[in-house]
């Protein structure tokens, strides 16, 4: 107990915090506060597993967090049939032919030994391949944009309820880091970061563009939510009298029975928002529970060990013989899938996927700095960064002005400097960002929860 | 003559235009470069330490302005790169003092030092929102072009017509005085020598009595010129918005490995291997074979090998390949 005193208050400022924003400004900010939170959390969680068990940068959290926002639309949109008959065949012929490559690849580089021979194979193997996707896709993907372009215009998906979609995205991020880590993990770690950073890029770039898998920047709206509507719970007989449960002490000093009908519908608008945030809070605190407890069991497990073990020295553990390059790639590959979680999460909470925002700001160095700041190597640190972050990053706006006003309480209100700063308060989030990360790693460089051993 | 129709076809938007973007993302290669071979680290700010400069080149050609100072045809903002110049330099010193010369005296491992450069990326990006904004920004003034396309169509008489802007030109020239100048000082000086002796064993260089606060002063000198000038010849050329600063990064680090990262030489080519391959790759090259096959020969559809919406994952892609099978760039690294 005493040992996880620090842990235990941690914890409890931070949702002390949350439950201000629900006193101070309102309950349905602080709960949408709450559910970004636990999504950061899944992301810092899967990033950690990557750089605080192995110590392997990831800097392209963006684009597993978009393939995760991928598998949600990919699941839960009803498929196009138009599209399909239009284009499905020539589609499906692309991806026999993209699996065709792959073995003509592995067949080329299993057929010779390392030579320029082999490359030029490679080569030639992709060139062809590439030219053959273009010339059976490109009529498929001009007859499927021509599909109802206002609404549809692309394959759609399945269909299935959209929670299927966190499993989905899961496996998408993890075959893309497969791929990814099979390419790039010899490389030395600032390279790794760089190269990591650049595929994310790409990876943005094709859902951007690929119209017939994603609509692209025309953006997917209105996806199916796990939880009920706002307008569902508005007329249903259980939660009118639940709300008029709930706020019995006001509604009875209310003697006109007219006003107390307003009232009551005014508040359960108000708690129907309410009610479908918590039901999110409750989705997105099942997926970090599971995930807390299997990444502490990991952790703490002879796995765990072999991991800190390649991550302190990663000579001595391959003079163990521990395969390095095998457990790298593991790891590389089920931290992604975590984060492709995260970004299923997202889109579902959202109800949209909109390709044109994933900006590596964003989804890439705030993680980091989550991570970072929360306390690498330890989970509960991951997660309390990814709360506390999060906070920082939605109440900085509040907090700047504050500040500010604070700070040129002697100005006039017509001040043009004190406008100016008025007006850019919504860049003071990403001084502060920096700020905290420069003080955290310079005074307290493990973090906030700094990574504990046990020895059990 | 339709050959000739072909070749200005391909001059004026291929040639032309990477010549200028390529000499522009070479100049943050370099300095990028630098900063890896003599302070060890991936400097995630390049791309906002160029917006900061920029910044500052546009205050001060505001300023200028509006004192009714210009340089008659040439953009006023040539008069203020200097005194931006001054304030990048400050600003990379005194982030070096504050922030980077903890972890150096204390031998952080590379990635340590990335990470805080992280954080220094977000202070620069927020300075530079929080000063100027987000927008859009043109600073350019003086004559746009040096050649018009329709003059070039009358004087020639070809179909083809080949613009040159004066941005395009003034890009070139003062790259190629800046890298003469720069690698005339790392060959020939004996500061320069020195940079070069620290950046390939440091512990010898000391040994030899190489001033290392020196060397470190120098070189985040030499990144805040590169950074100011690049910045504000991209903006001229384009415009400013620190947002495109900021993605301008992952080309600039792209030209930089591709050189073989902490040889500024090999930077310098690479930022030309970046420009040249993205705007060759996603071209329309309809007209030009409309150009040079017969009649019965010519394409139908664009023969553009990528959309343009491809072109930073052209040169991701150019990376990955080089990272692959040449991971020392194609220049090879480390010697600078």
């Amino acid at each position: 107990m005493k040992r996880n005193l620090d842990v235990i208050s941690a914890y409890a400022i931070m949702l002390g915090l949350i439950i201000l924003v629900g006193f101070l400004q309102s309950w349905s900010i602080a709960l949408s506060i709450l559910c970004f939170c636990l999504i950061s959390a899944v992301m810092t969680m899967g990033a950690n597993i990557q750089w605080g068990y192995a110590g392997l940068i990831n800097f392209g959290i963006m684009g597993y967090t978009a393939l995760g926002g991928l598998a949600a639309v990919l699941v839960s949109v009803p498929p196009v049939k138009e599209a399909w008959q239009v284009g499905g065949l020539n589609m499906i012929a692309c991806v026999f032919l993209i699996a065709l490559m792959v073995f003509g690849v592995r067949f080329v580089l299993k057929k010779y030994n390392k030579s320029d021979k082999r490359n030029y194979g490679i080569a030639l193997v992709i060139i062809i391949g590439l030219i053959l996707l273009r010339l059976i896709s490109e009529p498929a993907i001009e007859s499927i944009e021509a599909v109802n372009p206002a609404t549809t215009g692309f394959l759609g998906g399945m269909g299935l309820p959209i929670l299927f979609s966190w499993i989905v995205g899961a496996f998408f991020a993890g075959a893309l880091a497969y791929i990814i880590g099979k390419i790039a993990l010899g490389l030395r770690a600032d390279y790794l970061a760089i190269a990591t950073l650049l595929i994310s890029e790409i990876v943005i770039a094709i859902i951007k563009h690929e119209d017939w898998l994603s609509r692209g920047v025309k953006n997917v709206i209105g996806l199916k939510r796990p939880v009920p509507y706002e307008i569902d719970l508005q007329t249903k007989e259980w939660f009118i009298n639940l709300v008029a449960k709930f706020n019995q002490g006001t509604l009875n000093l209310i003697t006109d029975a007219l006003e107390k009908e307003k009232i009551l519908k005014q508040l359960v608008i108000e708690g129907s928002t309410v009610f479908v945030k918590l039901c999110f809070v409750g989705l997105f605190s099942v997926v970090v529970i599971i995930l807390l407890i299997i990444t502490q069991k990991a952790l703490y497990s002879p796995w765990g060990r072999m991991m800190r073990a390649i991550r302190d020295n990663e000579e001595a553990a391959n003079a163990m013989g521990k395969n390095v390059v095998k457990q790298h790639l593991l790891i590389f590959v089920l931290g992604s899938a975590i984060v492709g979680i995260a970004g299923a999460m997202m889109v579902t909470y959202d109800g949209l996927f909109t390709p044109g925002s994933y900006r590596p700001m964003r989804y890439t160095f705030l993680i980091w700095v989550m991570v970072i700041v929360g306390g690498s190597g330890n989970n509960f640190g991951a997660v309390l960064g990814g709360f506390a972050v999060w906070f920082l990053w939605i109440e900085a706006a509040p907090l700047a002005l504050f500040l500010i006003n604070l700070f040129t309480s002697g100005l006039a209100e017509t001040n043009t400097f004190k406008i100016h700063l008025i007006n850019s308060i919504p860049y003071f989030r990403f001084l502060m960002m920096g700020i905290g990360l420069l003080l955290i790693m310079r005074y307290r460089p493990k973090g906030i929860l700094p990574e504990k051993i046990l020895n059990k | 003559m339709d050959f000739l129709n072909a070749i200005i076809l391909l001059l004026n938007y291929i040639f032309v235009p990477a010549l200028s973007y390529g000499s522009q993302l070479a100049l943050g290669a370099i300095f990028v470069s630098l900063i890896y071979g003599i302070l060890r680290f991936a400097y995630f700010t390049a791309g906002d330490l160029m917006s900061f400069g920029t910044m500052f080149a546009i205050l001060f050609t505001w300023y200028f302005q509006s004192l009714g100072i210009s340089l008659g045809i040439l953009p006023t903002a040539l008069l203020a790169i200097p005194f931006a110049i001054i304030i990048t330099i400050l600003f990379t010193l005194i982030t070096d003092k504050l922030v980077f010369s903890y972890y150096r005296t204390k031998k952080s491992p590379p990635v340590m030092l990335a990470m805080v450069s992280i954080g220094t990326m977000f202070v620069t990006q927020a300075i530079v929102r929080i000063v100027i904004g987000p927008f859009d920004r043109r600073f350019f003034d003086g004559e746009r072009f040096i050649l018009k396309a329709n003059e070039f169509k009358e004087m020639t008489g070809l179909n083809e017509g080949l613009s040159i802007k004066s941005t395009q030109v003034i890009t070139l020239v003062v790259t190629i005085i800046v890298v003469s100048i720069l690698f005339w000082f790392l060959n020939k000086t004996k500061t320069g020598k020195s940079m070069r002796a620290y950046s390939d064993n440091e512990d010898l260089a000391l040994l030899s009595g190489i001033d290392p606060k020196k060397v470190v002063m120098i070189t985040w000198v030499i990144a805040a010129i590169l950074a100011t000038i690049g910045g504000t010849l991209y903006g001229l050329d384009k415009s400013f918005k620190p947002f495109t600063y900021f993605n301008n990064m992952l080309p600039i680090f792209a030209a930089a490995i591709v050189g073989g990262i902490g040889n500024p030489f090999g930077a310098f080519l690479g930022g030309y291997v970046i420009a040249f391959s993205e705007i060759l790759l996603t071209y329309a090259y309809k007209k030009f074979f409309f150009y040079i096959l017969p009649e019965s020969l010519e394409p139908d559809s664009l023969i553009q090998l990528l959309s343009t919406d491809y072109k930073f994952a052209v040169s991701f892609s150019i990376l990955v390949i080089v990272l692959l099978f040449r991971p020392a760039g194609i220049f090879k690294g480390k010697v600078l």
